[in-house]
């Protein structure tokens, strides 16, 4: 199954071409020389050596990679990377990077973020980003708690959550980071899992390959405040029975033996049901290029949270311009009309008059 | 008219003047601020010294003829050198009863009187409190009043154009415009010029405008008003342009770009009165200018940052509540040793406060506005066209020290216009930056190995192979700028933050002071109190008054000599739109018991207010 999903998820060719055609450093020339320092048995440290591992394969030259976060156990993460790196401030990740690839369309930008990072403090900034299609890539660590401030609910915490700071259960309503993504106008969202050996690196590659913003949430233990909170997904028999991996042009089909199947009801609605009950050519096609994105928004809805069916994979990859790109084209075609900035022309143009 | 009686009105003099302040005011659809403008246009090209200052209310379109809905510009203009608007007009253009009953107590006693008497109907009457109406009731008798009837000869003269009436009324500006033009013996043509080119694609309107510009002068001719003269001003030889302080920042920030060699970007967010400087730059993109509206203040700023760890020239520009916002970007600026340009157009406050009047009231909160040790260099612009130096001077100062700079200019400054002597481009400083490209320790880049000298990091931009490094908010190790929390190494880097900053102090230059070798006071100033304080004194000498005066450009670090130059002295009183936070730093920094002169009336200092208030202290 999981061998199955890395295989369909690998397209991303081309990106060594783009960046010079450089493909021959290794997972170590990516690890920086600094002390890793999460928690052990944090599951950030499976999505780093994920990330430092498929670095190398997409043969852009290191010193063309840069890593951005904002605050927050994640946002460590540009240290651990040799590569270019920033470490800004909490929730202001994606404003920082879209400064930065909107002047260089020239990098390959990465932005890490953790869900309290990215959809509470930092929220505006990410729908914003999606929005404008920066050429970015969006990587979410969703471990539904704060971490680094030591065990308050976040914006994906579910409902009734009990923390430090919510003794009596959270009363809010959690953030679905896929539906948000979708809904702000996202060309690229997937979602995978810290334990997902094969299809973590696989949605990466695909994230690098995409041209514009690409959102990636992580669902990702945190051991020490929010553990087991995936345990619906990542337990042997849990894991087998809940994980949707969504597949480009086949029916979405899930369960041990592919038993169920979901099927789209005649209100419009996605429901799972029995593949034996119903027949098969009624269940929904996945169609990641589908540029209507109702039906991966509805897909995105199935789960209510990571305790349910949850879908798995690239939810929507469709083409949009690019914003650095399409500001370039602006600055050239008025360099052109106007003729190349000329600052004595522009000093004297309007009305002037000389003393002598 | 026959031809004769033309001729002869022709060539009767006109009384001559020295300078004149007139004050346009009328309803924010009146058109009050193009009618200034246009009038200032053609009073530069004539060659006048001029000084403007539009005041205009927070509203779009408050309630029509009301008080707070009246929108006003004022120019002052001579045949010598001038500093400011002027404090009372001894002229105003009244373009409904609001605006005459909102301005009246400003113009000079037996001022210059020019109303819309198709305006003074009931309703508007009313509408403007008056329970009788003052044309009529005597109120006025101590004025000279030109009663025009501006609607309806404007309705009748624009007949030919094929408008609507309603659309025909809004022409009555020009008509206005054209009264004055007579009046001041000023050009039309480059108003027609200008509306011919404005309204290209609606020749109509065009037709219509230029129809009541000209009704308007030659009824001025027929009626025979009053007409003076106020002859060119004499200034230095050069090539003038008139420019608002905002035009000639955005100016300033091209230039920077130009000579530093590095493409320019802004990050901003809409905000009264800083906008236009985000929109003068989106005009200029064959500069490869790449201007970024942002969803929000603190994204501009960080959009601005990401720009320069991309090895672009950075800005973001705003208001004060935009500058509450990006303090903490600032600060990672700050830390993470980047050059940076942050713009505040000072406003009133606190907090939304008086959006379009103007206010000094920002230097503590840029001295001061974050958390932890946080000093940055702070540069003030002191007249509309010192905004094109002060944008280029914190360019120099950013790139050259690895820091954000803040500039602080405001709503005065901003929207007022002056003639501008505009400079030799062969004469900026060459402000260009070298990125590093090798390893500068061991073989290895150390991000925060200083410049001996000035005690700058380098600046390896990504692309850079070899010089892979992160660096971040979290306190560094000095040289190699990875995560340090060493007691000892947090009071180092704090101190070599403080220092480099300070060290500013030697490359900027010493603060000069003018006027009596003998005087006792000084007057210290900074940024838009510069010509209120340049006429007080003035005046004040013409008194016989001995008195000195010092302006402040560089406002962190001070210059080195600015201690002795306030010793010099027995007093030294500071003028100040805010309860006087300069006092504050002076006391601070040395100990000198400064007067502070404080004013907050959403408006600069008037000249004659100062005058008074420095007589009583000298």
């Amino acid at each position: 199954m999981t061998e199955d999903n890395g295989r369909t998820l690998v397209p991303g060719r081309g990106l060594t071409e783009a960046f010079g055609g450089v493909n021959t450093l290794t997972r170590k020339d990516f690890v920086s020389d600094q002390e890793v320092r999460w928690c052990p048995g944090c599951g950030d440290y499976a999505i780093l050596a994920a990330i430092q591992s498929v670095m190398p394969e997409l043969g852009i030259p290191r010193e063309k990679i840069v890593f951005l976060s904002g605050i927050g156990c994640a946002s460590r993460f540009p240290y651990y990377m040799n590569t270019y790196g920033l470490h800004g401030i909490h929730g202001r990740a994606p404003a920082i990077a879209t400064g930065l690839a909107t002047t260089r369309p020239d990098l390959s930008v990465w932005v890490v973020m953790g869900d309290g990072d990215a959809l509470s403090i930092g929220g505006n900034h990410l729908i914003h980003a999606l929005r404008r299609n920066v050429n970015l890539k969006m990587l979410m660590f969703n471990n539904q708690i704060y971490g680094l401030t030591k065990g308050q609910y976040s914006p994906t915490s579910e409902q009734g959550k009990v923390t430090k700071s919510t003794p009596f259960g959270s009363l809010e309503r959690p953030f679905n980071p896929v539906s948000v993504a979708l809904g702000a106008e996202g060309t690229f969202v997937a979602r995978t899992m810290d334990v997902e050996r094969k299809h973590l690196p696989a949605v990466l590659r695909r994230a690098a390959a995409h041209r514009g913003s690409a959102f990636v949430e992580i669902y990702q233990n945190c051991n020490i405040f929010n553990d087991g909170a995936f345990l619906a997904l990542t337990s042997k028999e849990g894991g087998s029975r809940n994980r949707i991996y969504l597949e480009h042009g086949r029916p979405v089909r899930f369960g041990t033996d592919l038993e169920k199947g979901v099927r789209m009801d005649k209100d419009g609605r996605l429901e799972i049901v029995s593949v034996s009950n119903v027949d098969i050519s009624h269940l929904v096609v996945h169609d990641e290029h589908r540029d209507n994105p109702s039906l991966a928004f509805a897909l995105s809805r199935i789960a209510e949270g990571p305790t349910t069916p949850t879908p798995f994979g690239i939810f929507r990859d469709v083409q949009r311009p690019v914003y650095g790109e399409v500001m370039e084209n602006q600055l050239r075609s008025a360099s052109e009309k106007q003729g190349p900035g000329d600052l004595e022309r522009l000093l004297f143009t309007e009305d002037t008059w000389t003393v002598g | 008219m026959t031809a004769q009686a033309a001729a002869h009105r022709q060539t009767k003099p006109r009384r001559e003047l020295d300078r004149v302040v007139i004050r346009f005011a009328g309803d924010s659809g009146d058109g009050m601020q193009l009618t200034g403008d246009r009038f200032t246009n053609a009073t530069a090209l004539f060659g006048n010294d001029i000084s403007t200052m539009p005041d205009f209310p927070a509203e779009i379109r408050a309630p029509a003829g009301t008080i707070s809905g009246v929108s006003a510009f004022q120019i002052h203009f001579s045949d010598h050198d001038i500093l400011t608007p002027g404090d009372q007009p001894g002229v105003l253009v009244a373009m409904n009863p609001a605006a005459l009953r909102a301005h009246l107590k400003d113009v000079v006693p037996g001022g210059l009187l020019i109303v819309n008497r198709d305006a003074f109907a009931k309703r508007n009457l009313d509408k403007a409190g008056y329970s009788t109406n003052p044309l009529e009731d005597g109120s006025l008798d101590t004025y000279q009043v030109y009663e025009i009837p501006m609607t309806s000869m404007t309705i009748e003269a624009v007949k030919g154009a094929g408008i609507g009436k309603k659309e025909a009324q809004r022409s009555k500006n020009m008509l206005a415009l054209g009264v004055l033009s007579w009046m001041y013996g000023r050009p039309l043509e480059p108003t027609i010029e200008w509306l011919n080119k404005k309204f290209a694609r609606k020749p109509q309107i065009a037709e219509a405008n230029v129809a009541a510009l000209k009704v308007g002068h030659a009824f001025g001719e027929t009626a025979e008003l009053s007409a003076f003269e106020v002859k060119p001003a004499v200034i230095a030889p050069g090539t003038y342009r008139r420019v608002t302080g905002n035009q000639a920042l955005a100016y300033g920030l091209i230039a920077a770009s130009v000579q530093a060699k590095l493409p320019l970007f802004l990050g901003s967010y809409p905000i009264t009165p800083a906008s236009d400087i985000l929109h003068e730059l989106s005009r200029h993109k064959n500069f490869g200018i790449r201007t970024v509206q942002a969803e929000d203040e603190i994204a501009a700023c960080g959009m601005a940052l990401g720009a320069a760890f991309a090895g672009h020239l950075g800005v973001t520009t705003t208001s004060g509540p935009g500058l509450d916002l990006k303090s903490e970007t600032i600060g990672l600026a700050i830390a993470l040793e980047l050059p940076l340009i942050v713009v505040d157009i000072q406003r009133g406050g606190p907090s939304t406060g008086l959006p379009t009047k103007t206010e000094q009231s920002d230097l503590l909160h840029a001295m001061f506005g974050r958390h932890g040790e946080a000093p940055l260099p702070i540069v003030a612009s002191y007249s509309p066209s010192s905004c094109f130096w002060a944008a280029l001077e914190s360019a120099r100062l950013a790139l050259k020290y690895m820091t954000p700079v803040i500039l602080l200019s405001d709503g005065y400054l901003g929207n007022s216009a002056e003639p501008w002597r505009i400079p030799s481009i062969h004469k900026l400083p060459d402000i260009s930056v070298k990125f590093a490209t090798e390893p500068n320790v061991y073989g290895e880049f150390w991000p925060y190995l200083r410049d001996d000298e000035t005690l700058a990091r380098p600046w390896a931009i990504p692309g850079t192979a070899g010089l892979e490094h992160r660096i971040g908010g979290l306190e560094k190790a000095d040289g190699t700028g990875n995560i340090s929390y060493d007691p000892e190494n947090h009071q180092l880097m704090t101190l070599l933050r403080a220092a480099k900053v300070q060290a500013i102090e030697e490359d900027i230059d010493p603060l000069e002071w003018h006027g009596d070798e003998d005087a006792k006071v000084l007057v210290l100033g900074w940024g838009s109190t510069y010509g209120a304080i340049g006429v007080a004194c003035r005046r004040l000498r013409e008194r016989g008054k001995k008195v000195a005066r010092a302006h402040l450009r560089h406002m962190n670090p001070f210059p080195q000599n600015t201690e002795d130059v306030l010793r010099r002295f027995k007093r030294v009183v500071i003028p100040e739109v805010n309860s006087g936070q300069l006092s504050k730093l002076i006391r601070a920094d040395f100990l000198i018991d400064a007067i502070t002169i404080s004013s907050m009336r959403g408006m600069p200092f008037r000249a004659r207010d100062l005058e008074t208030k420095l007589l009583e202290i000298i």
